[in-house]
């Protein structure tokens, strides 16, 4: 039975394979289609990151021509590194204090204009235009509003009384990080906005029209039915928004190179400084990893939490 | 619609800005010709009191808003003697363009003008160069994938699919350090010997700033989402009539998927001309190759004081995202609904 059955299997998966082959050979035109988006993918994300994990167990230095293996030895220095820990505390920080404030003033804005009122378009434009400048014209121009000799803010805020001494907005330990995150607020609000804008036009009518008839006012409506609502644009810029501020680096660069004293180095910062000042790929390498997995680990929360939210509503 | 401009072409191109431009009238003319029936507002009427309350809210956070840019628009136009002056001046008494030939680095430079620096208008073309290229490659490869993924049926197709979108978590700045010494040993490309030894590639090269960008998982995946929706009767209709594979692509699909295309196009745009990182560290050996947001940091970091110049800077490097804007404002509001963001 078996003697029989063997080469009859045999046959069975020679016809298979060739017409797999002959398959391939009739769509080959699909191979050559994806071809070019294949070939770069490979090289730029697949063998990049196959890669950065074999650089992450070397010490790799550009200037260097010896690259030894050095085992888990970065990934000790790293959990060591208290400039490292200090950039995730920064970065945590930013994440945490700019992504709400963002959605919320985006999502009063949107609300606010959702109403039949006149020069909608006028103030959309108005809170569109910082997403639309250049993310590094936005942070000099900060910079100099920051100024603390010619900034306008100090000459404002002095003006109105608010402050009587000028303020050192981006040299001062304390107000260094809040001042990059005001900037970051001032240039992501408009984007919150015609996101929650596209999401609020997404509710039926029918919705808020039985909440009408049994009564409920204008706040109650927003709190029970819109907000709820906009679950789904809600994670869509919860996510956005912190895989976004993880990475945060040009406000840096630009407004205060991680000073004063670290207060702002982030964590893509601080990479950048052991890959490209310090020339140490290998150790940029791992705390690149270190960020992906904070990425992970955030963007697996967040899709918990709101999958099981939704299982109890 | 008044035929006083004599070019079509002109004529299609305001025709289209109009609907923007005149916020009022546009808004007008819209809400008489349909209302949308989904909307809340449609029925909703807003009391004179919430109105006016509206607006008070508005209207001062608009200012904040708009403030700082009527500000480097003006200082752009000022010497730098007003710009480091207290009180600030809003409207300069005497507007001069220095600043921008300054920046630009073209026509004559007095000496003061040559020893205080200047920037470079090349900045500017290799930004404009590269972000043109990266946008018509990546819509052009992304689109040619997506339909392969949506429409094609072959063996590895999913397996091949699956590994792009598995890599779309992965943030660039995992591969951005390997990427740059990848990029550094390209063979052949600048002064490298065959298996990418000697030289240094595609650094400080448009090869270098362009290459990377020419495909993005997450594009391939919204087009291929938008190109599932195009009935296959249709290609198979094209198929019979004995076009061939890439006719069907290039006359059938294409055309259908015009506004997803648009919203990838216009996206992809937007963020090459604003990409900052890649740019700063592939070009960091060669000044002449920099783009514009590298130059404008690069000035800001090595603590120059000719802020007029970085003003004048700053408006040419953000007039032409306010262009793209203007001109494809719909398809922006329409990208972020092919986004999925509707929910």
């Amino acid at each position: 039975m078996s003697t029989a059955a063997v080469p009859a299997r045999r046959d069975i998966r020679n016809t298979r394979v060739r017409r797999m082959f002959w398959r391939m050979w009739r769509e080959r035109s699909a191979y050559l289609f994806i071809a070019p988006g294949v070939i770069v993918f490979s090289v730029f994300t697949l063998a990049a990151l196959v890669f950065a994990i074999y650089l992450t167990f070397h010490r790799w230095s550009i200037i260097e021509p010896a690259k030894p293996y050095v085992g888990l030895q970065n990934y000790a220095d790293m959990v060591h590194d208290e400039r490292f820990v200090q950039s995730v505390l920064n970065t945590l920080y930013f994440t945490g204090a700019s992504v709400p404030i963002t959605m919320i003033i985006g999502l009063g804005l949107a609300l606010l204009l959702n109403q039949p009122i006149r020069g909608r378009a006028v103030f959309r434009t108005a809170y569109y235009l910082p997403v639309i400048t250049p993310f590094v014209v936005s942070a000099l121009l900060w910079k100099w509003l920051y100024n603390g000799q010619y900034g306008l803010f100090n000459y404002y805020l002095m003006k109105g009384h608010l402050i009587d001494q000028p303020l050192l907005w981006l040299s001062d330990q304390n107000l260094a990080m809040p001042a990059v995150v005001l900037m970051t607020i001032w240039s992501g609000v408009g984007f919150s906005m015609v996101v929650y804008l596209a999401g609020l036009q997404a509710i039926p009518e029918s919705v808020y029209e039985s909440a009408e008839l049994d009564g409920a006012g204008t706040l109650r409506r927003v709190w029970y039915i819109t907000i709820p609502m906009l679950r789904p644009t809600t994670l869509f810029l919860l996510v956005i928004g912190i895989i976004g501020s993880l990475q945060t680096f040009t406000q840096i660069f630009v407004m205060t190179s991680g000073g004063p004293v670290n207060k702002t180095t982030t964590m893509v910062y601080y990479m950048y400084l052991w890959a490209f000042k310090y020339y140490d790929m290998g150790y940029a390498s791992t705390l690149a990893f270190a960020l992906f997995v904070l990425l992970l680990i955030f963007t697996a929360v967040q899709i918990r939490l709101f999958r099981g939210n939704e299982g109890v509503s | 619609m008044t035929g006083v401009t004599e070019e079509p072409t002109a004529a299609r191109l305001t025709g289209q800005v109009e609907p923007i431009l005149p916020a009022a009238v546009r808004k007008r003319s819209r809400r008489g010709r349909k209302r949308p029936t989904g909307a809340p507002r449609g029925k909703e009427h807003v009391s004179l009191r919430a109105k006016l309350a509206t607006y008070l809210v508005l209207a001062p956070i608009a200012i904040l808003f708009v403030a700082p840019f009527a500000w480097l628009v003006s200082a752009s136009m000022q010497p730098l003697s007003t710009i480091f002056h207290n009180p600030p001046t809003w409207i300069p008494d005497h507007p001069t363009v220095a600043g921008y030939k300054g920046f630009l680095n073209v026509g004559h430079l007095t000496k003061a003008q040559q020893a205080q620096g200047h920037g470079d208008w090349r900045w500017f073309a290799n930004s404009a160069f590269v972000s043109l290229s990266v946008t018509a490659l990546q819509t052009f490869f992304n689109a040619l994938c997506a339909y392969t993924f949506a429409k094609r049926k072959f063996p590895g197709r999913n397996a091949i699919f699956v590994l792009f979108l598995g890599t779309m978590m992965v943030p660039g700045q995992i591969t951005l350090i390997p990427n740059y010494i990848i990029i550094q040993h390209i063979p052949f490309f600048g002064g490298n010997d065959w298996l990418g030894g000697g030289g240094h590639g595609w650094l400080d090269s448009y090869w270098g700033l362009i290459m990377p960008g020419v495909v993005s998982a997450f594009g391939i995946f919204l087009l291929r989402q938008y190109m599932m929706t195009i009935p296959d009767e249709l290609l198979d209709a094209a198929r019979i009539d004995g076009a061939g594979e890439f006719r069907i692509f290039w006359s059938v699909v294409l055309p259908l998927c015009a506004p997803a295309l648009a919203a990838n196009a216009i996206f992809t745009f937007q963020a090459a001309w604003e990409d900052f990182l890649w740019p700063l560290i592939v070009t960091s050996g060669d000044p002449d190759k920099i783009t514009a947001p590298v130059g404008l940091a690069l000035f800001v970091v090595q603590n120059r004081t000719d802020w007029n110049l970085l003003f004048a800077g700053s408006v040419i490097a953000t007039l032409p995202m306010i262009v793209v804007f203007i001109i494809f404002q719909r398809q922006f509001v329409r990208g972020i609904a092919v986004t999925g963001v509707k929910g």
